[in-house]
């Protein structure tokens, strides 16, 4: 391993920026905890952006009368973990997102849910605050109840500013939150000049959860559940996340024969939701036949899953310290069998597609996202993958059953519309074999490992790679195996600003499709 | 009794329209491997909307809630003049092919003025695209009408209908352009991909639906119903121009019921071509849509000229 390298050269960087680091035990692998002084917020951020680490996630926990504010750096598949501590009576720290654009709406979130302001942050407007919340409410801080103080109905929220244009021919679209569709609630501000965007602005939130907050006091049993409706395509990753984040915590390694189930499930949900999205890819472009089919094999691969699984989309498959059900002989040959019919049946479709070219048209150049922007809002998964983002855990950090296996990462380069569609047909190339080899690996044992109590203040980071993307799941265990504080980072959270950026002299007509082709999760984003 | 025939024949493109665009939807469940709808779909639809109160907005003027009636009227008098099962109608005498188009862009005014009447961004929209397409579209309609009345010497489409008849099987040249002119036309005005997607929910691609997004109820049932007359009402043009042989020339019974068969065989065929091509394509996007129906307007002068050239000197 190459490894750790560049934590030290980074740390001589540091010092000789006058940066104060105090090296803290380390969570777990391939995690580093460093902490620093409230003034070096900043500097570490600076340093951090000229050393060329990727930020990845923002959060704070409350203890007693101070809170921890993390943020979390990754290069070569080595994470630093980074925290101040700042104090109740003065909340305040200097804003890393002058520095990293990634940062602006997570900061914000803190600063609307912990109400630890970040001074000369680039935009102080809220982010997920809700209208419910008095001024000097903060959900997420110890001392507010966890059913809340509901009103007997929420004022509308008519005070967020909006990016105003001026000047003749320009106009505005408010798109949403209700749309025509059957799609997730978000708001979408539109500037443009005839069908030229200019500018559009993301208003996301309206599925606030209160994930966070309700979090506090489960069980890890039930904690696993919660994470499975963080965001409901991503039940296996949200989930398997906030597993390891605990195991991790507790120190439970999990039986073999439990990884590599974990994979399968991953892997199976990756490709019904690939499926399901070249599909809805060409329905935006009104190519209903790609959709028919794609919806077609996506629901018999669900079916497979019905049957095997006992849920379509593998909800509550995972569960502390392993996996919930086992897979018989026969199960394994049902899933070899469902993986050689997908490959026949998607290389007809696939060729079908490929020689459309009216399809061509629509897909090729549209929704350009080049790779320094890919790179400055740290867009993971797909969306960074088709702009040249070569980072994919499961190989750059890889995690069992992963480390048994080589990850051959699928890679674009020209950023476009087309490019998040092929590249979405060869991650589904590589998971089917992925679940061959792990299939091929399978051997007898338990599948799920006995629990054992962690300490009250044990921290656990969970990193794996979604089907979006890298999932960052953060678990604090409070006193008798009860959660103080959970926060999975979903990899929409850094994917969402870049189609701010990808939209751009783009047409209006062609927002959806852009749009779909990125596919963010609401819900994920507004926990 | 030919004011009669002309009644029911108005009467029957209004009933049938419908029937049509469940034709056309049939055949395309059928090429994307779904379960088709019934043919009476579109009728029970229509019921229901009718049943509907209708919701309308409170900024809304007499524009709005008018439009759908003017809309229907014009439609249904755009159907009265075209020949559908004969070519006898004394309506014809009394409306040419120019007020024809002029009945389609009457509607079209209706259609856009009640978009931007509630004054939401996607009725502005909405209208602001169809007037740009139709803008584009019109010239090359009226190109295509042109070969053709020069070709008969009458802009009276019965008595260009029985020329063409009278004249037998000719291959001319000029009507291959033109036909082909009608046809990319008549899939921009009648909203179907590539141009439009009449079966989309993404407000911000749509051009006809963006229009009509705040109509509810009756309302929504006349103008859904307007657009179903004027597919069939293009679809009927194509056919009867172009290949007007089986319309009825007299008014026997026998002769109507055969012209009934002849345009119902024309229009099965031609939705069904419709369908096969719709399921092949996916949508333009709308910056070419303009390069598209440049290409109608092309082929409707280049029609026009071949007339010139090789018909109109002998």
């Amino acid at each position: 391993m190459n490894d750790m390298n560049w934590t030290l050269s980074f740390e001589r960087l540091l010092a000789a920026a006058d940066v104060t680091v105090e090296t803290l035990p380390p969570p777990s692998n391939n995690i580093l905890l460093w902490q620093f002084s409230a003034s070096d917020w900043q500097k570490l951020a600076e340093q951090a952006r000229s050393y060329g680490l990727r930020w990845s996630a923002g959060w704070a926990i409350q203890e007693d009368n101070v809170f921890w504010v993390h943020a979390l750096f990754e290069k070569q598949g080595i994470y630093l973990l980074t925290r101040s501590i700042i104090d109740y009576a003065k909340p305040e720290l200097p804003s890393q997102s002058t520095v990293y654009p990634a940062a602006n709406r997570s900061e914000r979130h803190t600063q609307d849910m912990f109400g630890i302001k970040f001074t000369d942050h680039p935009d102080n407007r809220p982010w997920t605050r809700h209208k419910a919340w008095d001024r000097h409410d903060y959900p997420l801080r110890k001392d507010f109840a966890v059913q809340g103080r509901p009103e007997v109905i929420t004022p509308p929220d008519t005070e967020y500013a909006f990016v105003k244009s001026y000047g003749a021919g320009t106009y505005e679209i408010p798109v949403g939150p209700v749309h025509a569709g059957i799609i997730e609630p978000g708001h979408f501000r539109f500037q443009a000049v005839g069908e030229l965007i200019l500018n559009l602005e993301e208003r996301l939130g309206y599925v606030h959860k209160g994930v966070e907050k309700i979090a506090e006091g489960r069980n890890p049993e039930a904690l696993a559940r919660l994470a499975g409706r963080v965001s409901g395509d991503t039940t296996v990753g949200h989930c398997w996340a906030a597993c390891m984040a605990m195991e991790r915590a507790a120190k439970v390694d999990i039986p073999p024969r439990a990884a590599l189930i974990r994979g399968i499930l991953a892997e199976r949900e990756r490709i019904a939701n690939h499926l399901g999205d070249i599909g809805a890819i060409c329905n935006d472009v009104a190519f209903v036949f790609g959709q028919m089919q794609f919806t077609r094999l996506r629901e018999n691969w669900l079916r497979t899953q019905a049957g095997i699984f006992g849920h379509r989309l593998l909800m509550d498959c995972v569960i502390p310290g392993g996996v919930k059900s086992d897979i018989s002989a026969a199960d394994c040959d049902a899933v070899k069998h469902d993986i050689s019919r997908l490959r026949k049946e998607l290389s007809d479709i696939i060729t079908a597609l490929d020689l459309n070219s009216s399809l061509e048209d629509r897909l090729y150049t549209a929704g350009y996202l080049s790779e320094d922007m890919a790179a400055a809002y740290g867009t993971v998964g797909y969306v960074g993958r088709a702009s040249g983002q070569d980072f994919d855990v499961r190989r750059d950090a890889a995690y069992a059953p992963y480390d048994r296996v080589t990850v051959k990462v699928a890679m674009e380069t020209q950023g476009d519309i087309a490019s998040r569609l092929w590249i979405r047909y060869k991650e589904i190339m590589v998971s089917m074999k992925l679940i061959e080899r792990f299939l091929g690996l399978l051997e007898p044992g338990d599948i799920v490992a006995n629990w054992q109590v962690p300490e009250a203040g044990s921290l656990g980071l969970g990193i794996i790679d979604g089907w979006r993307g890298e999932i960052v799941s953060f678990v604090r265990f409070g006193a008798d195996n009860l959660i103080d504080r959970f926060y999975p980072r979903d990899p929409s959270q850094l994917n969402w600003p870049a189609l701010e950026k990808l939209v751009l002299n783009n047409i209006v007509p062609d927002f959806p499709v852009c749009n779909k082709s990125l596919n963010g999760s609401y819900s994920g984003n507004d926990l | 009794m030919n004011w009669l025939i002309a009644v029911i024949q108005t009467m029957l493109f209004v009933a049938l329209a419908p029937l049509l665009s469940a034709w056309l939807k049939w055949c395309k469940c059928l090429l994307q491997n779904r379960k088709a709808p019934s043919l009476l779909q579109p009728y029970r639809d229509l019921i229901k909307l009718i049943r509907k109160q209708p919701a309308v907005a409170e900024q809304a003027s007499w524009i709005f809630t008018r439009s759908p009636y003017i809309i229907f009227s014009a439609m249904v008098l755009a159907a009265s003049v075209v020949p559908l099962i004969t070519v006898d109608l004394p309506t014809t005498a009394s409306a040419d092919v120019i007020v024809l188009v002029g009945f389609f862009a009457f509607a079209r005014f209706f259609l856009a003025l009640a978009g931007l009447d509630v004054g939401t961004a996607f009725g502005g929209m909405g209208s602001s695209r169809e007037m740009t397409i139709s803008s584009l579209a019109e010239p090359a309609m009226l190109m295509a009408v042109f070969t053709l009345t020069m070709t008969a010497s009458t802009t009276n489409l019965a008595l260009a209908m029985e020329h063409v008849l009278n004249e037998g099987m000719v291959l001319r040249p000029s009507f291959v352009f033109a036909l082909f002119a009608l046809i990319l036309v008549a899939i921009a005005e009648t909203g179907r991909i590539p141009v439009d997607n009449p079966a989309t929910h993404l407000e911000l691609t749509m051009i006809h639906e963006a229009m009509i997004l705040e109509y509810s109820g009756r309302h929504l049932a006349l103008i859904e119903w307007a657009s179903q007359l004027k597919l069939m009402l293009y679809g009927v043009l194509i056919a009867n121009i172009f290949l007007p042989w089986g319309i009825a020339q007299a008014l026997g019974a026998k002769a109507l019921v055969y012209g009934l068969l002849a345009i119902a065989l024309k229009l099965a065929v031609l939705c069904a071509l419709l369908a096969i091509a719709e399921t092949l394509v996916a949508k333009m996007r709308l910056f070419r849509v303009q390069e598209y129906l440049s290409f109608a307007y092309l082929l409707g002068l280049l029609g026009m000229l071949s007339h010139i050239i090789l018909e109109a000197s002998r």
